[in-house]
């Protein structure tokens, strides 16, 4: 048994620390977030260089061939710094599609372009009525030839509107929720008949909402079989919990962190605040509530790393825990900071915003404990 | 033990709903939605004033309404389950009992009236950047120069000074003795040189707040209310005003109402919210807490009908008030999902694709408030143990 990060983990960890540190600091992140594009190109290209966008492809496809810890590394790094530049949206949902279902044509036709940072991309899974269920999908794909003509419309899609590749989940058989005919392709966003409305996220992501109307795809752009989606889907869903977990753990961290130091250094009453007791107790829970949403991540990821289908039930439990305990630590750090905690100014809030996003990502407590309790309590 | 109402107090009641129902109308609604939130909150407590029920806790002969306490907590209930906002409390619930019960003739005569009309619209200068929790440390000075006081320093948190005509502000006037000793309650004209107003953004991505900065700001001797280095008691009197109605159980009942009308429209997995056992859980331990809160108001209610007033116990009411309504809050946002994150406030349903993820997220997001301001949780707590359990 070993929790240790490799060299090479511990590398990239550091890198991007030190990017956050020298080139990311809070009024930079909050300039680019009020930019136009809602990212920063030159941060964006930086990723690039430094490898980052790389890791977790494999060497044939060009990339690092790094696994699961390395991507709970550079998420938890991410989290760390409040890095609002699309990692998540392009190298782990498109990416980790292409992974999974692309054939090689696919894989050499994107994966050097997200690689070299020229590809920005989304997966467009949710729609209106649709929830945290990833089956229930109304936008369809109909097959004339030896293309397909999608139709529908997806919401509040991560980087929707800087992406320029986007996948999209659409229904080529079978009716609303069915798990079977479900299909992915992956569009340019320029494409005739793609139209989308933006759709600003209180945590700085620039998402949008993605009309398809009559939009021509070539089925070489299906990735994997037609109608059977849902596996892929699946298996990315998991990947993609863990990274924003990964995530979330890095926000809670700093969240800590900084709580623990203005508790230190504010004073009212002629004393550090940090010296009166009911505040002190807290905080100590809320150090014990970092850890052990560490501990869970550390079990899923390492569970994953064995066979990323044993991880399931870990992961149910992962993102219930991330829930509780994500709250506990932004409501805590948000109140102890009084009224500095209530502005816009301070990171305190946009930390405890995107930890709000991760938690109702990809189903939320109440969706994940009864995804838990049916599985380990099914008779 | 009986909890029905008396026969008046029902006839009350009716009053009460006939009056929302032909003045809080559709077009008010929107228009408090809207960047005309100013005028619009003054039009509705314009008309309150036309009514005479602008100024429930004020005695008659001000101008008050002059009712029991449980037709006040009639009227709260029915306000707050229409989602009727309050009386912005800067003027009739704070600056205006203060005048009376400790201004001079002459001050009553010139600032109550265009508080009750509402055509004054005050801000509250207590919190300093130095002075939060520990309000008694305030640095703000006035020095006396002839018939004026001079005002320098800097205000923090001020709600809504962006809109405010005067101030109310806590200044100190000496050094000597113990820190409460030398403070003085003063008005001040928020068009005196030397006042600057900054605005800050709010978690909610509102402008809410503001600093105040005051330079050499001249302003009359006869501005003082009560007695100078005798703000402090004003101050204090002025907190028990601000601790009452502050469980706000109607609006935790409205929410809770909210949420179970929008649960069964939202579909997971084809069943409708309302349906999943995990969800029913959290709504039914929400509304059980808030059952027991609402008698716990109804005891504070029946004991200071009874003659008493609400003393330290109130803050037990302001503990669990704030904490159930950011937990109603709270569900709102999770039942709203994915849109809890969408910011801007006037998207059409039809682009966004949902009704209420914004408003949820600003009501959530500025809630976070409610145990920070008038006297923090953390404050409240200390109060209960050192006076009401006696624990120093
Ligand atoms: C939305 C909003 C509106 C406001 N509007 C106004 C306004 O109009 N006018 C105005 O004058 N002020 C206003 N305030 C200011 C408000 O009254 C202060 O924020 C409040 O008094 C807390 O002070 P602080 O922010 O300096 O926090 P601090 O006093 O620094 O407190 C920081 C943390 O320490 C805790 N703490 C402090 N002392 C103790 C203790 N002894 N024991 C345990 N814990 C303690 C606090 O509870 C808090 O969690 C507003 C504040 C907010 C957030």
């Amino acid at each position: 048994m070993n929790f240790d990060l490799t060299e090479e983990q511990q590398m990239i960890r550091d890198s991007i620390a030190r990017f956050v540190q020298d080139d990311y600091d809070w009024d930079t992140r909050r300039a680019i977030a009020a930019s136009d594009s809602g990212m920063s190109d030159k941060a964006w290209s930086t990723f690039a260089e430094l490898g980052w966008l790389s890791i977790p492809f494999s060497e044939e496809d060009g990339g690092f061939g790094g696994n699961i810890v390395d991507t709970m590394v550079i998420m938890e790094e991410i989290g760390k710094g409040l890095i609002v530049e699309p990692y998540f949206p392009t190298v782990v949902l498109l990416g980790g599609l292409l992974k999974r279902a692309g054939n090689e044509g696919q894989r050499s036709a994107l994966i050097p372009g997200i690689i070299d940072g020229s590809v920005l991309g989304a997966f467009a899974y949710l729609e209106r009525q649709s929830r945290f269920e990833m089956a229930d999908c109304l936008t369809t794909a109909t097959a004339e030839g030896d293309s397909y003509t999608i139709n529908g419309e997806k919401t509040v899609v991560f980087n929707g509107m800087n992406a320029n590749k986007i996948a999209v989940l659409a229904r080529t058989s079978g009716s609303q929720s069915d798990r079977e005919g479900l299909s992915l392709f992956v569009v340019d966003a320029d494409a005739e008949g793609v139209s989308r409305i933006e759709v600003p996220m209180m945590d700085g992501q620039r998402c949008a909402n993605i009309r398809f109307d009559n939009v021509k795809v070539s089925a070489d752009m299906r990735l994997g079989t037609e109608g059977g989606a849902m596996e892929t889907v699946e298996s990315l869903v998991r990947e993609a919990i863990i990274a924003l977990c990964a995530e979330a753990v890095g926000c809670m961290g700093t969240l800590n962190a900084k709580t623990l130091e203005y508790t230190k250094t504010r004073e009212q009453f002629g004393t550090a605040i940090g010296s009166f007791q009911s505040l002190q107790h807290r905080m100590v829970d809320t150090m014990i509530a970092y850890e052990q949403a560490k501990s869970l991540l550390f079990k899923a990821v390492c569970e994953f790393k064995e066979d990323p289908a044993s991880a399931d039930l870990t992961i149910n439990a992962l993102k219930v825990l991330i829930d509780r305990n994500g709250k506990q630590v932004y409501g805590e750090a948000i109140q102890m900071h009084g009224g500095m905690g209530i502005t816009d100014e301070l990171d305190i809030g946009h930390y405890a915003k995107r930890l709000m996003m991760i938690i109702t990502s990809f189903g939320d407590a109440t969706y994940h404990r009864a995804q838990y309790a049916a599985k380990a309590y099914a008779a | 033990m009986d909890i029905s109402f008396a026969q008046e107090d029902l006839a009350f009641r009716d009053e009460v709903r006939t009056f929302f129902d032909e003045q809080f109308d559709d077009e008010l609604v929107s228009r408090l939605k809207s960047e005309d939130f100013k005028e619009a909150i003054v039009d509705w407590q314009q008309r309150l004033f036309k009514k005479g029920w602008i100024a429930a806790n004020w005695p008659v002969e001000y101008g008050g309404t002059g009712w029991t306490p449980t037709q006040k907590y009639i009227y709260e209930s029915e306000r707050s389950a229409r989602g009727i906002p309050g009386v912005i409390p800067f003027g009739i619930g704070m600056v205006g009992p203060m005048i009376y019960q400790f201004g001079t003739p002459e001050q009553k005569e010139k600032f109550l009236p265009g508080i009750l009309n509402s055509e004054v619209w005050w801000c509250q200068g207590y919190s300093e950047p130095g002075a939060g929790s520990d309000l008694a440390s305030l640095k703000t000075k006035a020095e006396l120069d002839g018939d004026h006081y001079v005002i320098n320093g800097a205000k923090i948190w001020t709600s809504y000074a962006q809109y405010a005509d005067w101030i109310f502000v806590l200044v100190r006037t000496s050094n000597e003795g113990k820190k409460q000793e030398g403070i003085t309650f003063i008005l001040v004209d928020m068009k005196s040189e030397g006042i600057k107003v900054n605005p800050i953004i709010g978690i909610d991505n509102e402008h809410n707040l503001n600093e105040v900065e005051f330079n050499n700001v001249r302003v009359p001797v006869e501005n003082v209310v009560g007695e100078v280095n005798k703000g402090w008691t004003v101050a204090k009197a002025l907190l028990a005003h601000e601790r009452t109605g502050i469980a706000d159980v109607a609006q935790s009942k409205r929410n809770i109402r909210l949420i179970k009308e929008a649960a069964a429209k939202e579909i997971n997995g084809g069943r409708p919210l309302i349906e999943d056992p995990g969800f029913q859980a959290r709504i039914a331990d929400l509304e059980i807490e808030i059952m027991a809160l609402e008698f716990t108001d109804l005891r504070t209610i029946a004991a200071m009908a009874a003659g008493g007033f609400p003393g330290p116990e109130s803050s037990l009411l302001k503990i669990k008030g704030t904490e159930l309504q950011q937990a109603t809050q709270e569900l709102r946002m999770e039942l709203a999902a994915y849109y809890q994150g969408v910011l801007p406030k006037y998207m059409s349903e039809e682009d966004l694709g949902h009704s209420f993820g914004p408003e949820a997220r600003v009501s959530y997001m500025y809630g976070r408030a409610s145990t920070i301001y008038g006297g923090s949780n953390e404050v409240q707590r200390n109060i209960i143990a050192k006076y009401v359990l006696g624990l120093e």
